[in-house]
């Protein structure tokens, strides 16, 4: 029997109010495979990656992580998320946070996991200092931490690198290069073809909430990154 | 599930006392209605025994919808409800969690708010001290769950300082009528027995439908 894909999305529809933000998006997402979900402004890439996420219903068609239902506790432990946000708590120490995160996703020893992301992503030193004191790109290394402390099979990137320092940047392509060494599956959403289609080993571009494009990365990708746009995108 | 449920609850609580912007704000807030209140009536008058019961709930639910305004508000800072609710931490859980948190909030302010009524208002309020702490853990729950529920359900709201009072006092209706009757008849010295009985059963089978309701719905509110 052929295993599952690791993501899937099966004619997802999603309106608001009457205006169709994803039409009928198909693709399935092989284990170990990182794909770059391209597309300008309002293409409707973060609606389709909050989907997959569990965190928006489709209005139509279905997403499954692993041949789950996102909204099933077990696909949510197979995902590891970095939204828009940082999505941790300004009023909580960098230790706290990630101990309360290792604990929601039932870790076996939080406290050590916790301490471990700390000291790699190099927060081991203001671990104790309050979030909101840090400064942006220690925030971004914290959310970092976060969506990797719990080990997702399936990373769920919402322009990761936007905004993110050097530090930061070199960070996150290091641990996601070593988790694709490792078979885990990156659907990341974003704007910096450059990094991206570094790491990318499948692309889908999205115009207007259809998909345009669907398939492997070629070479061409890689050293013309306007190929995709001229060729599939709007023009 | 339950140490889920103490993990949101424990991370509430931890927020909101580094912050205490719910609190001072429901505190002093409280505190000010029942100075003020004590002005507009004369302690001394049998009038204000018989109203206050009805004086004290108006004032800790007032107080009440400034903590549980933030309750899910509090989470929209850097998208932590998408962080949240993308763990496996079901959505009864989040709720619970975040009810159970409120409620000691509450409690804690009501608990401060007690003796300083009872000198402003010349009551003797601790007479059936026993029962009176039972209708306030129970109505303070019933006030807490409606709360945190409409919370999540106008978080994503603009106008959610607006529309949370608007939208749950008239559901609490029931809730407030039972403790605004058993607080009165209790601080009078009447015992809970007999016809209060009824008020404290409907307290009771409020607390009973609306937590399950909530605890079921909440998915739902968050997720759409």
């Amino acid at each position: 029997m052929k295993a599952s894909p690791a993501v899937s999305a099966v004619d997802i529809w999603k309106f608001y109010g009457d205006y169709p933000a994803l039409r009928g998006i198909t693709f399935d997402v092989e284990p170990g495979a990182c794909l770059a979900l391209l597309g300008r402004n309002g293409a409707g890439k973060t609606t389709l990656l909050k989907i997959l996420a569990g965190l928006s219903t489709p209005g139509k068609g279905k997403a499954r992580i692993g041949g789950i239902a996102p909204r099933d506790s077990a696909a949510r432990r197979q995902i590891g998320l970095l939204g828009h946000g940082i999505g941790v708590y300004d009023e909580l120490s960098a230790l706290e946070n990630l101990r309360l995160f290792a604990e929601l996703y039932e870790i076996a020893d939080p406290g050590r996991a916790a301490e471990q992301w700390l000291e790699r992503t190099g927060l081991d030193r203001v671990k104790h200092g309050l979030v909101r004191e840090f400064s942006r790109g220690m925030r971004q290394r914290l959310a970092i931490a976060r969506a990797f402390l719990h080990e997702p099979s399936v990373f769920l990137l919402d322009e990761p690198f936007t905004a993110l320092d050097d530090r930061a940047i070199a960070l996150l392509q290091d641990l996601l290069r070593e988790a694709q060494s490792r078979g885990r599956t990156v659907v990341m959403s974003t704007h910096q073809l450059r990094e991206a289609l570094e790491l990318a080993t499948h692309v889908a571009l999205i115009n207007r909430g259809r998909l345009g494009y669907f398939g492997a990365r070629n070479a061409e990708m890689v050293s013309d990154p306007g190929f995709l746009y001229r060729t599939y995108g709007e023009g | 599930m339950i140490r889920q449920i103490f993990t949101v609850m424990r991370k509430d609580l931890r927020s909101e006392l580094r912050s205490k912007e719910a609190v001072n704000a429901s505190l002093s807030f409280a505190l000010v209605i029942l100075l003020l209140f004590s002005f507009a009536f004369e302690p001394t008058a049998e009038e204000t025994r018989q109203i206050a019961g009805g004086l004290l709930w108006l004032v800790f639910s007032f107080a009440g919808a400034l903590i549980l305004n933030r309750s899910f508000a509090r989470e929209l800072t850097n998208d932590c409800l998408d962080a949240l609710i993308a763990s496996p931490l079901s959505g009864a859980s989040v709720f619970l969690g975040k009810a159970l948190a409120n409620f000691v909030l509450l409690v804690a302010i009501e608990l401060v708010c007690l003796p300083v009524f009872g000198v402003f208002y010349n009551i003797v309020w601790y007479r059936q001290i026993g029962p009176l702490l039972l209708v306030v853990v129970l109505a303070t729950w019933a006030i807490t769950v409606i709360g945190t529920m409409f919370s999540a359900l106008t978080v994503n709201l603009r106008l959610r300082e607006l529309m949370l009072p608007t939208l749950v006092y008239p559901i609490m209706i029931p809730a407030l009528m039972a403790a605004i009757r058993l607080t009165t008849d209790l601080m009078q010295g009447a015992p809970l027995a007999g016809d209060t009985m009824v008020w404290l059963r409907l307290l009771v089978a409020f607390n009973v439908i609306f937590t399950a309701l909530a605890a079921t719905l909440v998915e739902t509110v968050l997720i759409g």
